[in-house]
């Protein structure tokens, strides 16, 4: 029931609100970076402070063949949107394809990282400070990036099967900024375990 | 307008049997079911909570007492912080939140239904977590224990070393989950108060208590989620073996400060702030007059949110900082008293000239504002680093925070529960009980309390098991637990009321208090749907508008 509707009041003639799923989405963002933050500030915060080694300079290489990979995917994820926003089905699934294949890609990159620190570097998350907070940062981006690839995987499995449609491209670029953040924490990742902390 | 509809009744269902009644609780997405599943385990744990408070009392009520052994008065301190905060004054806001925001703005739920769910399972699977460490602290083997390492679990108390058995893995996990949870559910506040407000409603239009739920639900992202990743770390540390407050490793002991208090302190004002919004709603309608200063109010609590991130260090003046560092919290944390201290002229302001009603929720809102009052003048006094070097860690700052806690938190929230209990069962409460209720817990909070600043003054430390006589301690201590009794006497009037109430009330129709906002237009309680169609609003008083068509409210904003 309840009845407030009529009244003689000046109504504003256009009432839009932003869409839920993408406020929802940034709202999530926000708290993803702050959680974010705290990794990377303990990070810093213990770069050159292990009491023990191996030391960044002896172990790590640049993975800049990953890194391109992973942010070119965020160029194939917006061609994606756009794709399905004119509802060019096809080039849909291509550019969302080539976004999961990169995203891939990436992981597979970091889990050899990790086999070669392990077991030839003998590097592992109690060796010291510096393989505590690698692993911890390093790994949480590769945890996100692997919720990631699931919803990419996911959605690629709706396409292939018919059910991703131009009316769905709200949801889908909600999804992609989700991919877009994951990239941009790879970003700040990188610069810092990469080019500050060696 | 139509007074008849504002005056409709409930459907009436028939009576179910109680396997489909608990299957229709336990899988709803109701935001207004899931509000009350908030409030009433946050009412479970608000006993569980109280009940070691007053063990503890007992246990300090006399020198070189023996109530219980100091291992399990450890225990006591650390499950009191921790329930309390996380699992009474948190789900409390939240669930008040989720029952009143949807309606407040028109809308027919929250943005995220089963997100709502979800966040309030893992908050609820988050508090079994915590208690199960009672049976199952040390394993299964047999006795178990409770953490015992303090609510702010310091390191290194937390290392794998120097606590032994599970029971402070009970303590991260547990604050872990719920910790997912308040995010979530704050993400769904977010979502639900830019995207679903019913036409006309802007954001200038919108309740107070909207707006604080707003403010409180961005602390809660931008605040929980260090911890979250706080606990994250330690759980590796415990697990696996890392060593980020390992300080035998090179970890940092203080690290784990920082960390702990940039959740810590903005925790406060999460849980304050939608107190801020109760009152803000009760003293308007008991004063009939509208809200003072409404755009005031507003920036206010946006510049205590913004403040509270940067205080947290003022926990932390005894560890030592350099005198940049002190500075730079003591002037904060002075800063932050500006914009409460605004609010406070406006609630004031609010009632000058007020028709002022004294029923039982603006009672309680009376005596926040004179308990707030002075629980910010001791924060003020805290705030300086050199008075805080004497006293930190002393029962003058546990009668300071239990001031904010229990004299502003958990007072409007027993406001909140008399005021919308009309709106949420469909019945009265008991006036007379209510008064009694308020009376009883008042005197007790102010024996106790107020009493408790002066031990603290005399230098008795926080957290002690049980002290020497003749320190001057013996009287005040008394006192205080004297003091506890009339708070638990006060309490369980309350619980009896709003039970006897519920059942035996008088019915209270849709808009018992002659209230403006939209929730008073549903009837109580409201269906599932809340409105059968969406209201259009043109002021931030849109019941007042329909009842007094010739001056309405959108005239004048």
């Amino acid at each position: 029931m309840s009845t407030v509707a009529h009244t003689s009041a000046p109504i504003e003639t256009q009432w839009s609100l932003p869409y839920k799923g993408q406020v929802g989405m940034l709202a999530l963002i926000a708290a993803e970076s702050a959680i974010f933050t705290i990794f990377v500030v303990a990070y810093i915060f213990y770069i050159g402070k292990s009491l023990f080694g191996p030391t960044p300079r002896e172990v790590l290489e640049l993975p800049i063949f990953a890194s391109i990979c992973l942010l070119s995917s965020s160029l194939t994820i917006h061609a994606a949107g756009g794709a399905l926003r004119k509802a060019s089905l096809g080039a849909f699934r291509l550019w969302w394809f080539v976004t999961l294949a990169l995203g891939s890609i990436f992981l597979i990159a970091t889990g050899r990282e990790w086999y070669h620190l392990i077991y030839e570097k003998g590097l592992t998350i109690s060796t010291n400070l510096f393989g505590t907070t690698y692993y911890s940062l390093v790994g949480l981006h590769a945890f996100h990036v692997t919720v990631g690839l699931i919803g990419l995987f996911t959605i690629l499995l709706l396409a292939l099967f018919g059910k991703i449609h131009q009316e769905h491209s709200k949801n889908v670029d909600t999804f992609a900024m989700y991919w877009h953040f994951v990239d941009v924490v790879w970003i700040v990742v990188f610069t810092v375990v990469y080019i500050i902390g060696r | 307008m139509s007074t008849e509809s504002i005056a409709l009744t409930a459907v009436h269902q028939p009576s179910r049997p109680f396997g489909v009644v608990l299957h229709s609780w336990v899988t709803t997405v109701d935001h207004k079911r899931l509000g009350i599943l908030y409030i009433l385990y946050a009412v479970l744990f608000l006993v569980i909570g109280g009940v070691e408070a007053t063990i503890m009392r007992i246990q300090l009520i006399v020198p070189h007492n023996h109530f219980v052994s100091p291992q399990f008065f450890n225990q006591m301190f650390t499950m009191h912080g921790t329930t309390m905060i996380f699992f009474v004054a948190m789900p409390m806001v939240f669930g008040f939140g989720n029952y009143l925001v949807p309606l407040m703005i028109g809308a027919r739920d929250m943005a995220f239904p089963r997100v709502n769910a979800w966040s309030f399972w893992l908050t609820a699977f988050g508090g079994f977590l915590l208690y199960f460490s009672f049976v199952g602290g040390y394993g299964l083997y047999g006795a178990g224990a409770a953490p015992d390492v303090g609510w702010f679990a310091y390191a290194p108390l937390t290392a794998k070393v120097f606590s032994l058995g599970h029971s402070t893995d009970f303590w991260t996990l547990g604050l872990l989950v719920a910790g997912f949870g308040s995010i979530g559910a704050a993400v769904n506040f977010v979502a639900t108060i830019f995207c679903l407000r019913c036409p006309g409603m802007t954001l200038g239009k919108m309740p107070l208590l909207v707006w604080l739920d707003l403010v409180m639900a961005v602390l809660v992202i931008l605040a929980v989620s260090p911890l979250t990743a706080a606990q994250v770390m330690l759980a590796l540390d415990r697990f696996l073996g890392a060593h980020f407050f390992d300080t035998q490793a090179g970890g940092s002991a203080v690290l784990w400060m920082h960390f702990f208090w940039i959740f810590g302190h903005p925790e406060v004002y999460v849980l304050v702030i939608p107190c801020f919004g109760f009152a803000s709603e009760i003293i308007p309608v008991f004063s009939r007059k509208p809200i003072f200063g409404y755009p005031i109010m507003v920036a206010a609590s946006v510049a205590i949110a913004f403040i509270s991130m940067s205080v947290w260090a003022h926990h932390m003046f005894t560890v030592g900082m350099n005198s940049y560092g002190n500075t730079f919290f003591a002037m904060t944390t002075m800063a932050i008293s500006v914009p409460t201290g605004i609010k406070i002229f406006n609630w004031l302001g609010t009632m000058w000239g007020g028709k002022l009603i004294f029923k039982t929720p603006m009672l309680f809102c009376i005596a926040f504002l004179f308990q707030f009052l002075i629980a910010g003048l001791t924060g003020i006094m805290l705030s300086a680093a050199p008075f805080n070097w004497q006293l930190s860690a002393s029962y003058f700052v546990v009668a300071h925070f239990h001031y904010v806690i229990v004299g502003a938190i958990l007072i409007t929230i027993f406001a909140a529960f008399y005021y919308w209990f009309p709106k949420m069962t469909g019945r009265f409460y008991n006036e007379t009980l209510g008064k009694v209720h308020f009376w009883l817990f008042v005197i007790g909070f102010h024996l106790t309390f107020d009493f408790m600043h002066i031990p603290g003054l005399l230098g008795m430390p926080r957290r002690i098991y049980t002290y020497e006589p003749g320190r001057g301690w013996e009287i005040w201590n008394l006192i205080v637990t004297i003091g506890v009794f009339f708070q638990i006497a006060g309490t369980l009037v309350f619980v009896g009321n709003l039970l006897y109430s519920m059942f035996k009330g008088r019915p209270a129709g849709n808009d018992p208090w002659d209230a403006w906002t939209l929730e008073w237009s549903a009837s109580s309680p409201p269906p599932e749907y809340n409105f059968a169609s969406i209201p259009i609003v043109n002021s931030r008083r849109p019941l007042w508008d329909i009842k007094h068509p010739e001056d309405p409210d959108w005239q004048y904003e």
